[in-house]
């Protein structure tokens, strides 16, 4: 009864002709009255969240394709997860044509808005948040779509996740654009995923601001053909909170733009500065690992036409502070592993990144050498320029 | 026969209790009944007396959920039958039932309810209905969005606990019943079934009963996870095959990790050894890999068993309390392990 208290079902002429709008507000048993919208919602329905704080108490889910879920504002909807018992997230979306737009998620114990092997997911002018600031108890990632194909993360701003902000793993075909990301151990990742636009973000405040990472024994690898372009990335600067044994554990406080085995990635046109470790990182997968479809190496990234200030005056990974002094007090604008080649393998000549800056090689020639063998040199510029095509989304990818 | 004479014998057939069939219609609807009794999948108020062809069975290895009791059974309609497909899920027919209800143990040994979860096999795939029990026991109402109950039970050794239970709703039930897009049965798995319950083999006594067909002779199984005549290896594998395979498996909801904890997965860096972790977050405990041979203390995957925590403890649902005693095999199989 108190569900019928809670939700009243208003007709609203949207399309489909007999679309519903379901609208919740705060109440009693905020757990009961969201969850079942979620569950009674029809395909073409909106969920229409009333401005005030919803206080839940395990996570939510949503199961029915083509469904919107629609807050007041991300200062005004808010879900907190501050007494959460249960889960492993907030939200998580298993349907397909999702479009989740002008929320807030607080204080999940676990990760914020994850949609798991969805196609056309939306995610629009949300915020989420742990609000007691970066802590290694927070949850891992902020807006998670993975396993996932047409991704559109848009608008939204994500605070002092113990991972990544915004990731986006073993996905096809994803656009993330003017977020704002802060306080993260990684502002946005694109992981394990091909064909990615990243532009028009602002990643400041974290520990690295933008990731694009490719990793060993997962269903989907060769991650390749990313774009980031037009980003702001300044002042990370936030000392790694991640818990050890994840890979971002080992990225050095004060990152630009690191890319980490993968393939086909252009670095373009993103203002770089106030990084004190480096504005562009470019390494191997250096871990130990048993998968013989699995390529370490990043090849054919391209960096070019960035505006940089002052980046790598304070390398933060082990040797870095020798290295700086060695190359007279300071990191080139891009660092590279100078790893062409991993195994039994022949050398690899598409593992020198192109780049219109000075650059610096370690030298480590083989996947997996300790940096302190590192022989640095310099590297001269080279001429790069845009060959990938922009991502192009479905006609009818949801928006808002 | 004249009518009046008719409804007399429909009355008198009512009146000696002769036992109403199982509502096949109600459950083939589109929509779950309001209440279990609708489903007439019992004889009585309670659910304890199962109705024709509604046979309860026993796991070798079962699930764990909070030292909660449980009793299932195999609903299978007249002329049809579940046919034996390898050592996996049996092939349970359309207008098929899963009946799993849970509950505490009284010293009498029936079961204080609390609630009773229905797998109904309809036309276009299988639906999840978790019913949730009132405080006599006498009536299961529908409960889609799911519910917390305050309960106490005992554990393993009888120690009494006081439990708030969480009644997963019909999402949730997806959260682990998932293979690709589908929901899909876990526990009757062949394997799982091949060995005595109650006195005799469960797919001898659902064969015998004509509710499974097509098992063959030496059919594999799974070890009990309990029997210290197996192999530590055997039986660490098969808790973890009956207690984690269902989401961290290729097409499961944990797919994503590329942690595979099934019976099938070989030994190797998909079960976890030296495997560090993709989307575990502080989930990882600090630890480098899920299993680290020789130490348990170093592997994430007991630091997760270990745990309440929600975000960190495995499973993520179903469990409120540590498995001691599961959790004990496993750290005893990765210390044995070089």
């Amino acid at each position: 009864m108190m569900r019928k208290a809670l939700l009243a079902f208003l007709l609203i002429s949207t399309s489909p002709a007999w679309a519903k709008t379901i609208a919740v507000a705060p109440g009693e048993n905020d757990q009961e009255a969201l969850q079942t919208a979620l569950i009674e919602a029809q395909p073409g329905d909106v969920i229409q969240l009333a401005a005030g704080t919803y206080r839940l108490t395990n996570g939510l889910s949503l199961d029915v394709d083509n469904v919107t879920v629609r807050g007041a504002g991300p200062g005004a909807s808010v879900l907190s997860f501050k007494g959460q018992t249960g889960a492993g997230e907030g939200l998580l979306v298993t349907s397909d044509r999702v479009l989740l737009t002008g929320f807030a998620v607080e204080d999940t114990k676990g990760d914020g808005i994850k949609a798991k092997g969805v196609d056309r997911i939306t995610m629009d002018n949300l915020r989420i948040v742990w609000t007691r600031g970066p802590h290694k108890d927070n949850g891992a990632y902020g807006l998670y779509p993975v396993e996932a194909t047409n991704v559109l993360v848009q608008n939204s701003e994500v605070v002092a996740c113990s991972d990544a902000g915004v990731y986006v793993g073993q996905s096809e075909n994803i656009i993330v654009r003017n977020n704002r990301v802060s306080f993260n151990v990684a502002g946005i990742e694109i992981e394990n995923s091909k064909h990615a636009d990243v532009y028009g973000n602002l990643a400041h405040h974290n520990t690295g601001g933008i990731l694009v990472f490719d990793l060993p024994n997962l269903p989907k690898m060769g991650g390749h053909s990313t774009r980031i372009f037009s980003n702001t990335v300044v002042d990370n600067d936030t000392p790694n909170f991640a818990p050890p044994g994840n890979i971002v554990a080992e990225v050095p406080q004060g990152l630009g733009i690191m890319v980490m085995a993968n393939e086909n990635v252009e670095v373009s046109g993103n203002r770089i500065e106030g990084n004190r470790t480096a504005a562009v990182m470019v390494v191997s997968y250096v871990r130990p690992f048993e998968d013989a479809s699995y390529n370490p190496l990043a090849r054919n990234v391209r960096i070019f036409g960035n505006t940089l200030g002052r980046n790598g005056w304070d390398p933060k990974f082990p040797g870095g502070a020798e290295l700086a002094a060695a190359l007279g007090g300071g990191l080139p604008p891009v660092m590279w592993d100078g790893v062409t080649r991993f195994g039994d393998k022949p050398d690899d000549s598409t593992t020198t990144p192109a780049s219109d800056v000075p650059m610096v090689s370690l030298g480590l020639a083989v996947a997996g050498t300790p940096p302190t063998k590192a022989q640095p040199a310099p590297v001269a510029p080279a001429g790069a320029s845009a060959t990938l095509a922009a991502v192009v989304l479905p006609a009818d990818q949801p928006m808002p | 026969m004249p009518r009046a004479a008719a409804l007399l014998a429909a009355a008198l057939l009512v009146a000696s209790a002769a036992p109403s069939a199982v509502n096949d219609a109600v459950l083939a609807g589109a929509a779950a009944p309001a209440t279990l009794a609708e489903t007439g999948l019992f004889l009585d108020d309670g659910a304890a007396r199962p109705n024709a062809r509604v046979v309860r069975y026993g796991l070798a290895t079962p699930l764990f959920s909070d030292h909660a009791d449980k009793a299932r059974f195999l609903y299978v309609p007249e002329g049809k039958t579940a046919r034996y497909a390898g050592e996996g899920l049996l092939d349970i027919p359309v207008g098929s039932v899963l009946i799993k209800h849970f509950g505490f143990a009284r010293a009498n040994g029936s079961l204080d309810l609390i609630e009773t979860r229905l797998l109904v096999h309809q036309a276009d795939g299988w639906k999840a209905w978790p019913y949730v029990w009132n405080a006599d026991d006498s009536a299961a109402t529908l409960k889609r969005a799911g519910a917390r109950v305050a309960v106490t039970g005992h554990d393993g050794a009888g120690k009494p606990l006081a439990l708030d239970w969480q009644v997963p709703n019909v999402n949730q039930c997806k959260g682990c019943h998932a293979a690709g897009d589908a929901l899909v049965p876990i526990g009757p798995k062949a394997r799982n079934l091949n060995h005595d319950f109650q006195g005799e083999n469960n797919l001898a006594r659902l064969s015998r009963l004509g509710l499974v067909s097509g098992v063959p002779e030496n059919a594999p199984r799974l070890p009990d996870w309990k029997d210290g005549g197996e192999s530590l290896e055997h039986r660490a594998r098969a808790y973890l095959d009956v207690n984690c395979g269902h989401c961290h498996k290729p097409d499961g909801p944990a797919s994503n990790s590329g942690l595979f904890l099934t019976w099938e997965t070989p030994s190797g860096p998909n079960i976890g050894i030296g495997k560090g972790p993709v989307a575990a977050g502080r989930g990882s405990g600090g630890r480098m890999v899920s299993i680290d041979p020789g130490h348990p203390d170093r592997s994430i995957l007991t630091y997760r068993m270990e745990s309440t925590e929600p975000g960190v403890m495995m499973p993520e649902l179903g469990r409120t309390q540590p498995d001691e005693a599961g959790t004990a095999l496993v750290r005893a199989w990765i210390t044995a392990m070089r």
